[in-house]
Parts: C-alpha cells; sequence; structure tokens
C-alpha cells in the first residue's frame, strides 16, 4: 500500500531525475574551444540557410541578372561584390548554405543509415553475412567517390536529390566500417547475453542495446563526413553534375568565377572561403565530439 | 523424495579452434531437486561456465539432454524457449560489463516486464520496479541512477533483481560474487539464500571459491578440465574428498588461524590440454597418485557411497 502511494510521485519528482548523456556531453565539450567556434559557425550557417528564403527573393536577388551592374569590386553596397551577370555574390553566397548543409546532412544521413544497418548485421552475425557485406564494402570503398558520384549522377540525371544520393552512396562504406568495428566490441559484452537470456529477441537487443551502445564512433563520423559530403558536393556542382546552375550551390560559383580569377577574383575567393570555413567547422566540431565522447579522455 | 526441476544428461560442447576440438565440456551428467542448490567448482578454463549457459542455451551444445521440469529444451523451437527462459535466469559475474551502460535501473527492470509481457500497463510495471529493487535491498532513490553511479554490490543487485524480473523458478549463478569485495560477497549471498527461502528457486552455483559453496550448497560437483570428477552432498565431499584434485582444491582453503599448520597438497606438473584430449585420466599429469592404467583409459563416475560419485581409477587404492 505504502508504494502505491509514493511511486508515482518518485518518478515524476524532480529529485531522483537521471542524468541527461546530452548534457554531460556538452559539458565535455564546452571545454574545448574549437569544437565550440566551430559549432557556433554551423548553428549560425544553419539559421542562415533556414531564414534564407525569408530574407532573400530568389527571382531577383538571387538569380536575377541585372547586366548593369556586373563585375562589381567589392564595395559598400556590395561588400563582397557581384558577378559577371550583375548578382550580389555576399547574397549568393549566403543563400548557398542552405544547398551545401542540406546536401551534406541529407547524403551523410542516406550513407548512415544504409551502413548502420549494414554495419550491424555484418558486426552482429559473423560469418557469411559478414563475409559478403565486408567484400562488397571492399568493392564500394575501392572506387573513388568522386568518379563513383560522376557516375551515380550521370547515369540519373543531375538533380540536387541525385547529388544527395550519389554522395550518400559513396560515405556508406566508411560507416559499414566503423559500425561492425564498434558492433563487435560491444556484442561480446555480458550485458547482451542477459538480455538474451531474458528471452529478448535479436532485433531488439542489436536496435536498442547494441546501436546505441555504439553511437559515439558513429557521431563523430557523422559530423566528419558531413564535411567531406560538403566538399564532394561542391566538386560536383563545379564539374556541372550537382545543384542545377541558376542555384547559388559554393561549387557552381566557383565555376562561373573560374573564367575571371585573373581580373576578378573575388568571384571565387568568397565560395571558396565558405567552403573553407564550413568544413573547417565541422571537423573542428568532429574532432571535439570525439574527445567528448570518449570515456577515457573525459577530465 | 523432492521434485527433479533440472536435469543433464551426458552434455557436451566442443568449440572449434585453429588447433583442434576443445572440448570444454565432456559428458556431463546431473540433476538437481526443487529448492535446492548445486555447486559446480573447479579452476578457470575447466568449463563450468560453458555448462552454465548451455542449460540456458546461451550456448548451444554439442549433445546431450537437458530436462527442465521434464520437458528437453534442447528439442524446442524458438518461441517454445521464449516460455521456458522465464523459468531459468542467470546471473552474471562480472556485475560492471553484465548491465547496459545507458540503461537506468528503471529502464533496465521496467523493459525486462515489458518485452516479456510480465507485467503491462505502466503503473503495473512501475510497482513491480520498485518491488523487486526492495526484494533485493535497493534504495528507491536509485530508481533511476546508472549503473556507473553505482557500486559493484549494488550493480549485482541489479542483476539479481533483472533474473527476478522474470519470475524464475531456476537460476545459474555464474560466480557472482567473485568480483566483489568480500565484505559484500557475504551481503550478495546471504541476499541470494534469503531469496531462495522465500521464493523457492533452485540454484546451480558456479564458482571457484570453495569457502562460498560450502556455505551455500546442497551437493558440489567438481569439474576438471570439461568433466566431473567428483560429486557428493557438501558435507560428504567436505569430510570425506576421494579424488585427488578435490583433495588438492580443500587442502587449499585457507584457514583463518595464525601458527595453524596442516599438510597441503601442492599440485605439481603441467595441466592437460582441453583440445583434443586422449583417452586418459585428464588429472593424470598433476596427479601424484599416476600409474600407467591412469594413462591409458578414462575413469568414468562411480558411486562409491550413496550420492557420492568418484571420477578416479584408483579409488580405494589410495
Amino acid at each position: 500500500m505504502k508504494k502505491a502511494e509514493t511511486s508515482p510521485v518518485l518518478l515524476t519528482s524532480k529529485k531522483y531525475v537521471k542524468q541527461s548523456q546530452i548534457r554531460i556531453i556538452l559539458h565535455n565539450l564546452r571545454k574545448n574551444t574549437g569544437a565550440m567556434i566551430g559549432l557556433g559557425i554551423i548553428l549560425s550557417l544553419i539559421i542562415v540557410s533556414c531564414l534564407s528564403d525569408i530574407i532573400f527573393d530568389y527571382d531577383t536577388e538571387i538569380a536575377g541578372i541585372n547586366i548593369a551592374d556586373k563585375l562589381i569590386r567589392p564595395c559598400r553596397e556590395h561588400i563582397f561584390g557581384t558577378d559577371d551577370l550583375g548578382r550580389d555574390i555576399f547574397k549568393r553566397v549566403l543563400y548557398g548554405a542552405k544547398y551545401s548543409l542540406g546536401v551534406g546532412f541529407a547524403a551523410t544521413m542516406i550513407g548512415m543509415f544504409i551502413g548502420v544497418i549494414f554495419g550491424s548485421i555484418a558486426g552482429y552475425y559473423c560469418g557469411l553475412a559478414e563475409d559478403i557485406i565486408m567484400r562488397c564494402n571492399d568493392v564500394l570503398s575501392a572506387v573513388p567517390s568522386i568518379l563513383m558520384g560522376i557516375v551515380i549522377v550521370s547515369a540519373l540525371g543531375a538533380s540536387t536529390f541525385n547529388l544527395m544520393l550519389a554522395i550518400g552512396i559513396t560515405s556508406v562504406p566508411q560507416f559499414v566500417r566503423i559500425t561492425r568495428a564498434a558492433v563487435l566490441s560491444v556484442r561480446n559484452q555480458e550485458y547482451v547475453e542477459a538480455l538474451k537470456a531474458t528471452g529478448m529477441s535479436e532485433a531488439r537487443i542489436i536496435a536498442f542495446h547494441i546501436i546505441p551502445n555504439c553511437m559515439s564512433p558513429i557521431i563523430v563520423q557523422i559530423t566528419l563526413r558531413i564535411a567531406s559530403a560538403i566538399i564532394a558536393a561542391s566538386s560536383l556542382s563545379f564539374l556541372g553534375l550537382g545543384v542545377p546552375v541558376p542555384a547559388p550551390e559554393w561549387g557552381s560559383m566557383l565555376n562561373l568565377g573560374r573564367q575571371y580569377v585573373r581580373t576578378a577574383s573575388y568571384l571565387t575567393i568568397f565560395p571558396g572561403l565558405a567552403i573553407l570555413i564550413t568544413v573547417l567547422a565541422f571537423n573542428l566540431l568532429g574532432d571535439g565530439l570525439r574527445d567528448a565522447l570518449d570515456p577515457k579522455l573525459r577530465k | 523424495m523432492a521434485e527433479t526441476i533440472l536435469e543433464v544428461r551426458n552434455l557436451k560442447k566442443y568449440f572449434k579452434t585453429a588447433r583442434g576440438m576443445l572440448h570444454a565440456v565432456d559428458d556431463v551428467s546431473f540433476s538437481i531437486e526443487k529448492g535446492h542448490t548445486l555447486g559446480i567448482v573447479g579452476e578457470s578454463g575447466c568449463g563450468k561456465t560453458t555448462t552454465g549457459r548451455c542449460i540456458l542455451r546461451l550456448v548451444e551444445p554439442t549433445s546431450g539432454e537437458i530436462y527442465f521440469e521434464g520437458k528437453d529444451i534442447l528439442s524446442l523451437n524458438r518461441s517454445e524457449m521464449k516460455s521456458i527462459r522465464k523459468d531459468m535466469q542467470i546471473i552474471f559475474q562480472d556485475p560492471f560489463s553484465s548491465l547496459d551502460p545507458r540503461y537506468t535501473i528503471n529502464q533496465a527492470l521496467s523493459e525486462t516486464l515489458r518485452v516479456n509481457r510480465i507485467r503491462t500497463g505502466k503503473k503495473a510495471i512501475e510497482d513491480r520496479v520498485l518491488e523487486l529493487m526492495e526484494t533485493v535491498g535497493l534504495a528507491e532513490r536509485l530508481i533511476n541512477t546508472y549503473p556507473h553511479e553505482l557500486d559493484g554490490g549494488r550493480r549485482q543487485r541489479i542483476g539479481i533483481a533483472r533474473a527476478l524480473a522474470m519470475e524464475p523458478k531456476f537460476i545459474v549463478c555464474d560466480e557472482p560474487v567473485s568480483a566483489l569485495d568480500v565484505s559484500i560477497q557475504a551481503q550478495i549471498l546471504n541476499l541470494l539464500e534469503d531469496l531462495q527461502e522465500k521464493l523457492g528457486l533452485s540454484y546451480i552455483f558456479i564458482t571457484h571459491d570453495l569457502a562460498v559453496v560450502n556455505h551455500f550448497a546442497d551437493e558440489i560437483a567438481v569439474m576438471y578440465l570439461g568433466q566431473i570428477v567428483e560429486k557428493a552432498p557438501t558435507e560428504e565431499l567436505f569430510d570425506n574428498p576421494v579424488h585427488p584434485y578435490t583433495r588438492a582444491l580443500l587442502s587449499a582453503i585457507p584457514i583463518p588461524e595464525v601458527m595453524e599448520n596442516r599438510p597441503q597438497t601442492l599440485l605439481t606438473g603441467e595441466i592437460s590440454s582441453p583440445i583434443n584430449p586422449g583417452n586418459e585420466c585428464r588429472f593424470a599429469k598433476r596427479c601424484r597418485f599416476a600409474c600407467e592404467g591412469c594413462r591409458q583409459h578414462c575413469p568414468e563416475l562411480v558411486q562409491i557411497k550413496p550420492g557420492h560419485f568418484v571420477a578416479c581409477s584408483r579409488t580405494g587404492e589410495v
């Protein structure tokens, strides 16, 4: 009787709240200046991409041609200058964040999703399944990722979605390998056996116990893969295989500015800097997360 | 005569290794009565743990029969096995690795209850979690703590609570106290004893510590390299050990008395390899009494007194 009265209070009261894992990680991350700078840059880029359609009018300000203003050097009115079609580069660079981040996130999620599924299968069920998955993985990772991207995009046609798909597929092998390694180490822990003994299904054990315990290396891999996905997306766009032209993707802006490199270098410098800073931010965050998530490096 | 809850017949488990078949468990038979405890003792690598895992089918045995309440559990399929798992549970040796570090006590216990539909409904599950925690002596305030915030004894209590959540009739205790401090060992042993009394549980108690089983078990089986070499009721085994290996083990128990001198049997020689063992007494290489005959055939378990079984070809001679 006593318990029936106390228990509802007990679980809802603030007294026995469990420590949040995210708070612990953030606490560790806060000590790492580089990672915090990276996080700050990424957060502001995310805000900019969310607001870009509200701030800018795509048809007139971003893609609209205004020959009268072409190739203006950076000045007070156009702080990054204008391109050969008279479009403001500052606005285009800001607007372009949306493409780079979007493609980077989406491609990495595709890669992670496929990679974690196959990786955990390979890690959990040794034997034939593992051999097949890992050998296919070896084949996939032997193909240079840009080449792979070019093949997929030219087969499916250049569009933003196909670009995400292409880059996503090229990042699958990394995720398979990392997930498999992590699952292998968790799989032999006694608690997995204990859960089996309590009659839990293997699918449930993998999904709710093994994968959550493998998350740290996967999270780190996600941040680092987003960085390389952004580079890959820009490279493919530079080659004309990515986001279709009038859109201010940073890679395609580089391509447009290429012919003016000697006379109007600001056409390439600013989109290039944008790529550089974004990638750097993700790498800083990734390194910081790696340290924050590694229990051995704590404190 | 009490009812038999578990009977194991000719259990074998061989592992394939690069150098041949490793005989981890080789032809082991025993049975346990309801409410009783069988202690399995032996040194590291003698197959005690594998035996325990085979019984729960966490490891598939190579051959043999295991009857739980008269049902041959090795012939059961997945879903039938699932229902019988409720009655058989295991407590692990290392409380640091046997709990998922990302689950609080509450999450771990309520998941077990929910997944196996032992309790349904939020309220019923929560009540049962608190009840289990009280049963194993965990304070209510620990309900939302993670395993890494607790000490070894408390973690082992969670392990016990998790096993009890299934409402089992039989528990394999796989060295449940060997990773704990001595003072906490006693607490956990007392807890297990109380639970046995209260819930009528039967145990297999696997350990390498004879002092622990002496206190705990009704019957003891001594294993050496995958085989049972001697099996007897606890008192009989301690008073009248017959197998040379059992004698050596017993003489190794420290006596907490100053200046107490007593003859110790020290084992010399090399442990035979469990990989592809020949047809010989597996203890022969370390046995003082080994003769030609010991190296030529493997002795069978023979009853020398009611309930006292020994596998030694020189029983009576030495």
